[in-house]
């Protein structure tokens, strides 16, 4: 049996019975998990949590599932030392945590694999997303895992290359004509008259209880302790807010000492309404229409926008947002100084951090961890132009000779040029 | 009769018109507002509209014509 107790609203406190529900039905605030963390507290240990799987289930406990899970092996992704990507940007202590490494190669697979096994927990047949990518690739994954129906819902000028990643496990794709707010409100509709498990509507409260392992993760690979500094991407800054809440429930259940982690947040310059809002020193956030190549992360009214704000300002953590081009830099910073291909999201974060570091917001010796939410394969375009052309040679050595040599010229002068 | 829980953002220029009053005498619609924050320069109201489907979706197109943004209270639905 899980530990959770019940769904309260974060607006007005109202409880309600574990069900997939989603909105405070006084105040339409939004509803969240709580857990008897009591109980929690006499079951697991240290010890406990290194026994289990390698997966996201090794925390279960904290989990608000009772069911079997849907389970490919989500989570327990590399925390690596980032000593090369220290040095370049000046941190005695940089750490990246590696979501690439999951099984559809983003963090959405965390997420998921908690809806699905709510979903399936709950009886429903069918899992369904409203989705621009590595949302739809998770959900479509898990349910051909699980046996669920899977219905996918993309805007239908989509990329036909980031409908593959969903198409390939038989989900049922469906392309929606109209502007961005056209497709989020129709889909708000078919949560409503759907009985389906929409994964970031009727069954979010669970769904998103899946990002907190992320924070999990990072304290034991740590060594059981909470970083000083985090850097996370924001769309709608569910993730993040879930990373504090990780961190502080172990402070909670005593597996580590304290929690006194800044967080700061990283959006692209074209949809960034959260951190317009940290500049201007307010908790309203102002929806926007997203323009960016950060496409992950343009979610131009963010659910946890307020909330976000707050934790930023609790934990002394800041924000940055960075233009498009650094978020290319970001990307090609990355994977030449530690052989990490990130999405745009992961060049936001690096840009981000970047400009934090600059801004003095972020202190040399501080244990930071940048949090790479998904894997450069899906968003090649965003970086293709930005890389040199191979060399192309005939088969004999002089001419690979040559051509090498032609190379170096090249970038001699572009390096005195610069 | 149907109902939607939505949620409007004013901005400065509309802030002090009382839309939401004319929204329920324009449309046969009844206007249940459950949250808002108003200020000087913008505002939002989270509210449910009740009243038949096609008369909710004219009352919707008719205030976000007026300049206010409409949106689900869930915030965006699609997610990267």
């Amino acid at each position: 049996m899980s530990y959770a107790t019940a769904l309260r609203c974060r607006e007005c406190g109202r409880e309600y019975p574990i069900a997939p529900k989603h909105v405070c039905e006084y105040c339409f605030g939004p509803l969240e998990v709580t857990y008897d963390y009591e109980a929690i507290q006499k079951a697991i240990s240290r010890e406990s949590i290194s026994k289990g799987p390698e997966s996201v289930w090794r925390y279960r406990d904290l989990l608000p599932c009772d069911g079997e899970p849907v389970d490919l092996q989500a989570g327990f992704t590399p925390l690596i030392r980032a000593q090369n990507l220290g040095e370049a940007l000046g941190l005695k202590r940089l750490y990246i945590k590696n979501d690439c490494a999951n099984p559809t190669w983003s963090f959405k697979d965390r997420v998921v694999t908690v809806a699905a096994t709510k979903a399936r927990e709950f009886g429903f047949k069918t899992l369904a997303c409203a989705s621009t990518g590595n949302l739809a690739n998770a959900v479509s994954a898990h349910a051909a895992r699980a046996g669920l129906e899977a219905y996918v819902f993309v805007p239908s000028d989509l990329e036909a290359a980031k409908l593959l990643g969903s198409n390939i496990y038989g989900a049922n794709l469906v392309a929606v004509d109209g502007s961005y707010d056209d497709v989020n409100r129709l889909c708000a509709e078919l949560g409503d008259k759907y009985k389906w498990a929409f994964v970031n509507i009727n069954v979010r409260p669970y769904y998103s209880e899946g990002s907190k392992t992320l924070a999990y993760e990072v304290a034991e690979q740590l060594g059981w302790r909470a970083p000083d500094h985090c850097i996370v991407p924001l769309a709608s800054g569910s993730l993040y807010g879930k990373i504090w809440k990780g961190l502080n429930e172990l402070a909670k259940l005593w597996l580590i000492d304290s929690v006194h982690t800044k967080m700061s947040g990283c959006q692209a310059q074209g949809c960034s309404p959260i951190i317009t809002a940290y500049e201007a020193g307010t908790f309203n956030v102002k929806p926007v229409r997203p323009n960016t190549i950060a496409k992950s992360l343009a979610i131009g009214n963010p659910a946890d926008g307020y909330y976000t704000l707050k934790i930023m300002a609790e934990s002394g953590g800041s924000g940055a947002a960075v233009s498009d081009p650094e978020v290319v830099e970001g990307i090609r910073l990355l994977a030449e100084s530690e052989g990490i291909f990130a999405e745009t999201a992961g060049g936001v974060t690096i840009a981000g951090l970047k400009r934090l570091i600059a801004a003095g917001k972020v202190d040399k010796d501080e244990l930071v961890v940048a949090f790479i939410t998904g894997a450069g394969l899906k968003t090649q375009e965003a970086v293709a132009d930005a890389l040199p052309e191979p060399l192309h040679i005939q088969p004999n050595i002089a001419a690979f000779e040559e051509a090498l040599s032609r190379r170096q010229a090249v970038a001699a002068t572009s390096g005195a040029v610069s | 009769m149907a109902k939607q829980r939505v949620k409007f953002t004013f901005p400065e220029t509309l802030v002090t018109e009382p839309l939401i009053y004319e929204l329920s005498k324009q449309f046969q619609l009844v206007t249940n507002i459950r949250r808002a924050d108003v200020t000087a320069d913008r505002g939002w109201v989270i509210l449910e509209l009740e009243g038949d489907m096609p008369e909710i979706e004219r009352g919707l197109t008719w205030i976000a014509d007026k300049g206010v943004r409409v949106d689900p209270v869930e915030g965006d639905i699609v997610e990267g």
